[in-house]
């Protein structure tokens, strides 16, 4: 049985690296290339994401601050400060890192929602200091300029280049949550949101666990962060509003709380809607909430379990009828 | 290595929860080795007992000694680290996770891989995986498992999820291991194989601290009973002695008249 999880991962993980490989061939217009790269980089927050809320048990509304704190370390250092590319990267992923321990921290020691109103107030203040520390951020006008990244004197310049870029982070990343679920800390994890005081009991140091995830999940925020600022090479404080926390936790539970398969899903099914609805204007809002109540009523699992719960079961009914049982 | 025949003292342990005096000034030594019973009727402070040493609360004053070490002040988890295991009144396995998985939580403490390694999966991880793999097969088929294995423990019987507790709480590899109301809720024969099977944890060396109040149980396979009423230790001895002891018989049934 374990075996077979790993074999089915391989040959998920095998699939998705031929896609990627693959899927540019078939893609024209500029347009599509956007939206692709944007699912990429909402799939590497929803990963980490659901690594939280999903296998830890724990929420946060606040995703929208790491993912931005990860572009305005990678904009204001490279910009401002000439800092080199890939470093900045770096700081940004590991300060974002030590924000949200400094968060996580007193707000996960105690039981409850404590994370979720912290992380709520924290995301609001980051946006609105985004706004207001002008001379570092732009302010509203936003910052402009952002050099492109580059290995060696390959720069990522255009929506292909950043395409298998963005992806090529989507993949590791991804990889990276499975390694992670496969072994000991995963499964403390799973056990965490099973039941606390049993984890407790068999060993598993639980609010030092719980805070560590966190801090892991903005880092992959961060990561994300920095590639988009890279990739657009501008970036203002309306990114990175309430707004975007909420439509990266939707993203999670359409996929799938506790699918890792599921969120590289959750975050196209729902990037693709809100493209899909920007006709709509401001009442792309309104479908967007309604698809969220019928994912919730009709496929709580998550749109990835739902269809796959419903194949088995047709499959099944069919099996079953072949063999004359039904 | 501390050698002494007490795997567990307990010295004037005090708990009052506002103003209810759960645990009075309780003393208690467990020999190694040895099946020692807690029973008393309800609210008689057993669980409370339980959760003073492994933990949950701290106690309001005295002083807890596991193998000649102070376990005042210890988390639950460290507490698991030092090698004593337990289960739960009311049971508390993971639901979301299968058989297998329960167990192999259980195997946390004896690991070490932290988030770096496992995000990396290293030659660490892989290693202490095929350990960890080994070690889970073990126990399933120690508790007659095996045939369950991959399925989600939120499906199986109520006896079931019980034996799992135990698994996984034994995977843990303790010295001292608490069992609080392992019977509870099982039929007839399942809890003749239970009282199987927590005499071949004995057999393993591992000392248990049995709390039920199912008296046949109790009589049959305890080396030492100690009775708890209002937080006091009223009696304790052989199972003939406790049976025979008025004290007992009066927390029980009260005063003759």
């Amino acid at each position: 049985m374990n075996n077979l999880i790993k074999q089915k991962d391989i040959l998920g993980f095998g699939a998705l690296a031929v896609i990627i490989i693959v899927l540019p061939l078939f893609v024209e217009s500029k347009y599509y290339f956007i939206v692709l790269n944007v699912i990429g980089l909402n799939t590497i927050v929803v990963v980490g994401l659901n690594l939280l809320i999903g296998f830890a048990g724990q929420i946060s509304l606040g995703h929208a601050a790491f993912y931005g704190l990860g572009s305005y370390f990678s904009g204001i250092l490279t910009v401002n400060y000439g800092f080199p590319l890939w470093p900045a990267m770096v700081v940004g992923m590991m300060a974002t890192g030590a924000v949200a321990y400094l968060i996580g921290y007193p707000s996960l020691k105690l039981r409850g929602h404590y994370l979720v109103m912290a992380t709520l107030g924290f995301g609001i203040i980051i946006n609105i200091l985004m706004g207001e520390l002008e001379q570092f951020t732009g302010g509203h006008d936003g910052l402009m300029g952002i050099p492109p990244l580059a290995i060696g004197g390959w720069v990522f310049d255009n929506d292909l280049k950043n395409f298998y870029l963005i992806w090529s982070f989507v993949f590791l990343c991804m990889v990276a949550a499975r390694n992670l679920l496969n072994s000991r800390v995963g499964r403390a994890l799973r056990a965490i949101s099973g039941s606390e005081v049993a984890a407790n009991s068999l060993g598993v140091n639980t609010a030092d666990y719980k805070v560590k995830i966190f801090v892991l999940s903005a880092m992959f925020a961060s990561i994300s962060g920095s590639l988009y600022a890279h990739y657009i090479t501008f970036i203002s404080p309306s990114s990175y509003d309430f707004h975007y926390s909420i439509q990266v936790v939707t993203m999670v539970i359409v996929g799938g709380m506790g699918s890792l398969w599921g969120s590289l899903l959750g975050a196209g099914v729902l990037t693709c809607i809100s493209e899909a609805l920007h006709i709509a204007k401001q009442y792309h809002i309104i479908a967007y909430g309604v698809f969220l109540c019928l994912v919730l009523v009709f496929l709580p699992e998550g749109v990835l379990m739902g269809i796959t719960n419903f194949l088995v079961k047709n499959k099944d009914k069919a099996a079953n009828y072949k063999n004359g049982l039904t | 290595m501390y050698s002494s025949d007490y795997i567990l003292e307990l010295k004037d342990i005090s708990k009052n929860f506002g103003g209810l005096q759960a645990i009075n000034h309780l003393s208690l030594k467990v020999e190694k080795g040895l099946i020692f019973s807690i029973i008393g009727p309800n609210g008689a402070g057993k669980t409370t007992a339980i959760n003073l040493i492994t933990g949950i609360y701290p106690p309001g004053s005295g002083h807890i000694f596991f193998e000649g070490r102070n376990l005042i002040r210890k988390s639950p988890y460290q507490v698991a680290h030092m090698g004593i295991g337990r289960t739960f009144q009311n049971i508390q396995v993971f639901q979301n996770m299968t058989v297998r998985e329960n167990i192999m939580v259980g195997l946390h403490s004896r690991s070490h891989s932290g988030f770096l390694r496992c995000l990396l999966y290293t030659p660490m991880v892989r290693k202490e995986e095929k350990i960890i793999r080994q070690k889970t097969d073990a126990m399933l088929e120690f508790l007659d498992l095996d045939s369950k294995a991959d399925l989600r423990v939120a499906g199986l019987p109520y006896g079931d999820q019980k034996r799992v507790e135990i698994a996984r709480a034994l995977a843990m590899e303790p010295r001292l291991l608490f069992l609080d109301e392992p019977v509870a809720g099982l039929n007839l024969q399942e809890t003749k194989e239970m009282s199987r099977t927590i005499l071949k944890i004995r057999e393993k060396g591992i000392t248990v601290i049995l709390v039920e109040h199912d008296m046949n149980l109790i009589m049959d396979i305890s080396n030492i009973i100690t009775v708890l009423n209002y937080g006091e230790k009223i009696a304790e001895g052989s199972s003939k002695e406790i049976q025979n002891n008025p004290k007992v018989i009066e927390a029980y049934l009260g005063k003759e008249f």
